[in-house]
């Protein structure tokens, strides 16, 4: 019953006109961003963070939230129609929605990609509804060990499960802690890494390093190589599904929110990971798997519901043990920042209207978007025609705004556009820029709990694996490093024996 | 195969991650270092710095094994233009006002480029000047004088 009034509660808060319009917008803005390719989520949230300074905090997540979630569904709309993934988790899409397209079955694939997506989505909300507080509960009692564990457990996890190369991800967390530390030392009140700046005794602007490489690093390695678009549109007739489509469809979408689901809450798997894994179950289970490729409903229907339920569960660490699964994520908790609210299990008690609202809204902006999406299809097509050329000089425009609205200082402008050229060093060494986000949101909180926890032991640095809910979490760290080893170890074994 | 280092990738990979490790550290020699039991603010940064180097030389031997090269094109045009419009941004914004940094930023930015033209630059940057007035002036109320000395809001 308790999980009814919280809902409940929440739906009142999500409700309200002001919020219902911000979600509106966020679900707006994700779906056009999710449509055009070359900018993503994570450019977009980073660029509007500075907005949300002035909106109350619900209003300000529950936007960000939609503009999350809203990609997905844009990004599979442009994979079904001109088989152009505006996102990375619709590659999956491209290959089965393509093809149906092609078979004049638009708009079925279109339906039921949405249907699915709900379907997950509603099963999520209702997820973070029944797990989020027990969990919270949980986190409530950790101390400082368990919390240095847990962020090193996470840390690792995103890095190792997210990038193709496990000892660059790490590497690039490693930066991030390093970057975290620039500033006024809490406990010394010295200034470390401030290089005579008195800018910097504050720290670096979490919106200047994630605009600076996630949106003007971005566009400069976007133009030195100029995406293909292949644009041309199919007339989209009829978009209901059959009976016998719906009947199909109905196992592949339950399973593939499951998979969606579980991979959701662990850190690092992103909703590409979730969708593949969803195709690849599809074809196993299916009785003729060499439909799939060709134009089979199920090879849409589970995927898409993976890569939403995949996105949506990735609130559940962020806001329940305020530890971020993505970088995305790491995104959210700094618009919690941004707002003073310091991320935790103590979000869910404190602020309760943010927390439930937050859920409510995601089912509301979940229907939006299948109200939104499926008789704006033309429109959205037609986006497609914008030039990267008009693109880009917008975004320049939203993100310089942004920055310096922030404190009002030139300086930070000046700092962004540093941080560009140093995102596109990294991204042209392939040195991946996400893990550095989530080091540098958790930085600062991890060398507070090390100092505490060693200062609670009296230095003794066994305090960490003494202690049974910190133990777990050191050996579930040291298992997915093995685990991401073993595989190279032996490959490796084999190319020289072999 | 034989090593190369020329556009070898992690062998610069590598070097960087070495490179920010060893400054991180060098710096942090100046922070008093402390005990585990009362860290000093060098202790974090130092270890950490160690850590950055470790990594780095471990990238750094990867590059050497497996010779990849950076791949794609950089656009260097971009590279240029972009952090300069960016900074003209900055100063006039500070001292001229919100629409004369946006009518230079846009343009400068479009530059980059390489389909410019004329026409369309100036039209762009008219139609985001009036969308940013209206989002960000009207709409949220940032308190930004349009031109100094000239209209202030």
């Amino acid at each position: 019953m308790e999980l009814f009034n919280n809902l409940i509660f929440g739906f009142s808060v999500a409700l309200t006109l002001q919020n219902l319009m911000y979600c509106f917008i966020g679900v707006l803005l994700g779906t056009l961003i999710g449509v055009l390719p070359g900018i993503g989520p994570l450019a977009t949230i980073a660029m509007l963070l500075p907005i949300t300074f002035n909106v109350p905090p619900v209003a300000a997540l529950i936007m960000l939230a939609g503009i999350y979630y809203g990609a997905q569904y844009g990004g599979s709309t442009t994979a079904i129609l001109v088989n152009l993934p505006g996102e990375t988790s619709a590659v999956v899409t491209c290959m089965d929605g393509y093809q149906m397209a092609r078979q004049g079955r638009a708009g079925p694939a279109l339906a039921i990609a949405a249907i699915g997506s709900f379907f997950a989505g509603t099963v999520c909300t209702l997820i973070i509804a029944l797990f989020g507080p027990p969990l919270a509960e949980m986190a409530l009692k950790f101390g400082a060990p368990e919390y240095f564990s847990l962020m090193l457990m996470g840390l690792v996890a995103a890095a190792v499960l997210a990038g193709d190369n496990m000892t660059k991800s790490l590497a690039m967390v490693v930066v991030g802690l390093l970057l975290g530390i620039v500033g006024t030392d809490v406990n010394s009140g010295m200034a470390r890494y401030s290089f005579g700046f008195p800018e910097l005794t504050d720290g670096i602007g979490f919106i200047v390093i994630a605009v600076g490489v996630f949106a003007i690093g971005e566009i400069i390695s976007n133009l030195g190589d100029p995406e293909e678009r292949k644009v041309f549109t199919n007339k989209v007739t009829g978009l209901m599904p059959t009976k016998e489509d719906l009947k199909v469809s109905f196992w592949p979408i339950v399973r593939g929110t499951s998979i969606g689901a579980f991979l959701g809450v662990l850190p690092g798997t992103g909703p590409a990971i979730a969708s593949f894994s969803s195709y690849m179950l599809e074809k196993k289970v299916a009785k003729d798997p060499s439909r799939f490729g060709k134009g089979a409903i199920e090879g849409v229907a589970g995927p898409e519901s993976a890569n939403n339920a995949d996105a949506q569960c990735k609130f559940i660490p962020t806001l329940t043990l305020g530890i971020p699964a993505s970088a995305v994520m790491a995104l959210m908790l700094g618009a919690l920042t941004i707002q003073g609210i310091a991320p935790g299990p103590q979000v869910m008690t404190q602020k309760p209207d943010l927390f439930w609202g937050l859920v409510a809204s995601m089912w509301i902006g979940n229907a939006m978007l299948v109200i939104l999406n499926l008789p704006l299809i033309g429109l959205w097509v037609s986006l497609l025609k914008v030039p990267y050329r008009l693109l880009f000089p917008a975004i320049m425009a939203f993100s310089c705004i942004g920055i310096y609205s922030v404190n009002n200082s030139a300086f930070e402008v000046y700092l962004a556009a540093i941080f560009g050229l140093v995102g596109l060093v990294w991204m042209k060494l392939e040195m991946p820029p996400a893990p550095m986000l989530l080091g540098f949101v958790l930085g600062p909180l991890m060398e507070e709990n090390l100092r505490r926890a060693l200062l609670i032991s009296r230095g003794d640095p066994t305090v960490f694996v003494t202690r049974p809910i910190s133990l777990g979490f050191i050996i579930a760290t040291v298992l997915i490093l093995v685990i991401m080893v073993l595989p190279g170890i032996r490959a490796r074994r084999a190319a020289i024996t072999g | 195969m034989k090593f190369d280092w020329r556009y070898n990738r992690d062998f610069f990979a590598g070097l960087l991650y070495i490179l920010t490790g060893a400054v991180a550290m060098f710096i942090a020699r100046d922070y008093p270092f402390g005990s585990a039991l009362r860290m000093g603010p060098g202790y974090f940064p130092t270890v950490l710095g160690g850590i950055m180097v470790a990594f780095g030389v471990a990238v750094l031997i990867m590059g050497i094994r497996n010779n990849e090269k950076i791949k794609g094109h950089l656009s260097i045009r971009a590279l240029i233009v972009l952090p300069i419009a960016t900074v003209v941004f900055g100063i006039l914004m500070e001292h001229v006002g919100f629409i004369p940094a946006l009518a230079a930023l846009v343009p400068i930015s479009a530059a980059a480029g390489r389909e410019f033209k004329w026409t369309e630059a100036i039209l762009l940057t008219i139609g985001l000047i009036i969308l940013s007035l209206a989002i960000f002036i009207w709409g949220l109320g940032l308190p930004y004088p349009l031109i100094k000395g000239l209209w202030d809001y």
